[in-house]
């Protein structure tokens, strides 16, 4: 491999990038774009879900329900209605997502029973904003027929009974239970997979397209220092493009940090070498501009999303498409970025999915070196 | 072979072929080529010129034969051919996003040009380029003359001792094209052998041989003057007249013509002797009510050599 080759190439590609609108947007205002879009866009926290009520009894506790839901961040009353044809319409509607029913005789049920009990109906449409909806309304019920028992031991001046055991829950690496602190790491990964495809999948269909590579190829060049040539500079601005958006990350989203900038360095390098080898393996594999972009677009945009674990989980996947994500790049860098961030991991912790990255960087290599062929026709 | 110049041999194809499925660009070309020498590839589009230039630089692998090039075999060592060569394709072929210089230093690079001698080399292909003071410049801002003159300087800018140049005036004024060959005169006088491809009959005649090529044969092969002597049998008489398409008609086929083949608005008539059988044809046209401005003896040129071993008989009824 001759260093003054490679070097030439490098040179020539910075020059063009600089000089081409359309690679400097892929370079920097795609990154930008997809951590705004995606890091708002992509929200799996439920909150504010609009209810209707439909409360039967009108008594003065069942109103202290509805003050109950009412305060509860989770939910928002948007409307109260008065039978149950109305509270149909409002689901049918899809002005809300949930109705709570107050039965006619709640109060005297909570004082014999000590516990209330009301009727939830879901729309199940989206069956887990429903099934979250239904857990966080269980909880307000039980929250307040707890008050109101304590309240009325207390005015009949007894001791509180000791309650039965509960089970505490601490919650580690993501305290708030907050999806955007899982997501947005998952999201530098996403962008990066994209725009590092999308950064070499033009470099060999555009000198092809232009006629320059005729000429290219009939230099001394091999295919090696081509390669290399032709990675490099991507890798320096892909580099750039990841400190962009870790930054976006952490100062503007607010992702908590927990590791080392060193262990995201040399993990984001490699991922960095597997993405672009995957975009210069299109490239030097299809001879068009756009099926290239294109192609690169599809086989990194559609695994990332679904198969990579960024928002969801892979566990919960059925085995045979658990079996797929293992091909999926983004997969592991997805496991290593959220690792790094939520819990801090170092590089000894991260041995293999970083193992696994390192043999599918050199795969792709020798497959993009061998994809391009240094002859015509 | 006289008018050749007797250098070392730097380019041996034999019987040299290149099947594309069932289709035979290249069928069995054999020649050589040597140092100093310009060998010109004559023929029609798609006859197969640019597909042997291109096994020749090691871009397209021979379906059969052999070629050498600066003495290594273009199958076995297209590396070491590819050091030895300078390539100029039909497309043009620089970066036009690029500046002049920009590009002449990529060029440099990856043919491993370095230090004074990169220096001297791209003062060199400025000056040859006639670009001083533009090296600036963006090359996809410089009109076709001053880009095919710098492309032309990219390719020799390691000094390879073998040149190939695939249509390199295609599109260019008559001035640019004039310029042109100077400068690929001047190379070769230095010693490089330039292999280059034309369909401009008046530019075949500047090279030292020509190559023939038709259907993916070498058609023939010699310098201008020789493939003049041998191909034409007999005399040419020009002929210019208000209706050359009814004279051709006439002309075919008359007893003393052996073969008639428009020429632009003239035509060409190849007789067994030009004295002898002007009266008889004058006669014919007159016969048949045609006039003509002039008939004349005239010097065979390499398109009636080209009408002869590559049209052959087919000449009839082509398009003028």
């Amino acid at each position: 491999m001759n260093l003054r080759r490679v070097r030439a190439i490098a040179r020539k590609e910075i020059i063009q990038v600089w000089r081409d609108p359309r690679s400097l947007m892929i370079v920097l205002l795609m990154p930008l774009m997809q951590m705004a879009l995606l890091g708002y866009g992509v929200n799996l926290d439920i909150k504010h879900v609009p209810i209707c009520v439909f409360d039967r009894e009108g008594s003065q506790q069942s109103q202290s329900l509805m003050k109950a839901f009412q305060a509860s961040p989770y939910f928002q009353i948007v409307e109260a209605d008065r039978d149950y044809e109305a509270v149909k319409r409002a689901i049918d509607g899809g002005r809300c997502k949930m109705a709570v029913v107050v039965p006619p005789d709640f109060s005297q049920d909570l004082a014999a029973t000590n516990s209330a009990s009301v009727q939830t109906i879901l729309d199940a449409t989206d069956d887990n904003t429903a099934n979250i909806a239904r857990g966080y309304a269980q909880a307000v019920v039980e929250t307040f027929s707890n008050d109101v028992q304590t309240q009325r031991l207390q005015s009949m001046g007894q001791q509180q009974p000791n309650p039965p055991a509960v089970a505490e829950y601490r919650v580690w690496f993501n305290e708030d239970l907050e999806s955007r602190d899982f997501v947005i790491p998952g999201i530098v990964a996403m962008v990066l997979a994209l725009v590092g495809a999308q950064l070499t999948s033009l470099t060999i269909s555009r000198e092809w397209e232009r006629g320059t590579m005729e000429v290219l190829v009939s230099t001394p060049v091999t295919r090696m220092e081509l390669m290399a040539g032709k990675i490099l500079p991507y890798f320096f601005i892909g580099m750039l493009d990841a400190a962009l958006c870790l930054t976006i990350a952490v100062f503007w989203f607010e992702a908590p940090f927990r590791g080392a900038v060193l262990t995201l360095f040399v993990t984001t390098s490699l991922f960095l070498v597997v993405v672009l080898g995957v975009g210069y393996f299109i490239s030097a594999s299809i001879r068009s501009q756009v099926g290239a972009s294109q192609i690169a677009l599809l086989v990194t945009m559609l695994p990332t999303t679904l198969l990579s674990g960024f928002a969801f989980p892979i566990d919960q996947m059925p085995p045979p498409v658990q079996a797929v994500t293992y091909l999926v790049h983004s997969r592991y860098y997805v496991t290593i970025l959220k690792a790094i961030f939520l819990k801090g991991s170092g590089l000894s912790d991260l041995v293999w999915p970083i193992a696994a990255l390192a043999a599918y960087a050199l795969v792709v290599g020798i497959l993009a070196s061998r994809a391009f062929r240094k002859t015509l026709g | 072979m006289s008018d050749a110049p007797a250098g070392e041999i730097r380019i041996i194809a034999d019987h040299l072929t290149k099947r594309f499925g069932d289709f035979v660009a290249v069928n069995e070309v054999s020649f050589e080529a040597r140092r100093g020498e310009i060998i010109g590839f004559l023929g029609l589009n798609g006859a197969g010129k640019s597909t042997t230039i291109r096994i020749l630089c090691g871009l397209l692998r021979p379906s059969g034969g052999r070629a050498e090039v600066a003495g290594f075999d273009v199958a076995r060592y297209p590396e070491r051919v590819r050091e030895n060569i300078g390539y100029m394709s039909q497309k043009f072929s620089l970066y036009g996003d690029l500046s002049v210089m920009e590009n002449l230093r990529f060029f440099g690079g990856v043919y491993g040009v370095k230090g004074a001698r990169l220096a001297e080399r791209l003062k060199f292909a400025i000056e040859m380029a006639g670009l001083e003071g533009r090296s600036d410049t963006l090359v996809a801002d410089l009109s076709g003359g001053w880009k095919q003159r710098l492309a032309l300087g990219c390719a020799v800018l390691h000094e390879p001792a073998i040149l190939f140049l695939d249509e390199p005036t295609s599109g260019v004024d008559p001035e640019s094209r004039r310029r042109f060959w100077d400068l690929i005169y001047a190379l070769a006088d230095e010693g490089v052998c330039v292999v280059i491809t034309t369909h401009y009959m008046d530019e075949a005649e500047y090279c030292n041989r020509i190559a023939l090529i038709n259907g993916g044969r070498l058609a023939a092969l010699g310098s201008p003057g020789e493939l003049k002597r041998s191909a034409i049998h007999g005399q040419i008489l020009l002929v210019e007249g208000d209706n050359p398409g009814a004279m051709l008609e006439a002309l075919d086929g008359a007893p003393a013509v052996r073969d008639v083949a428009p020429f632009g608005s003239s035509l060409h008539i190849v007789v067994d002797d030009a004295v002898r059988d002007l009266p008889a044809i004058k006669a014919l046209l007159a016969e048949r009510g045609l006039s003509w401005s002039l008939i004349e003896p005239i010097k065979p040129t390499l398109e009636d050599v080209f009408v002869q071993l590559v049209a052959g008989d087919g000449v009839h009824g082509a398009a003028p």
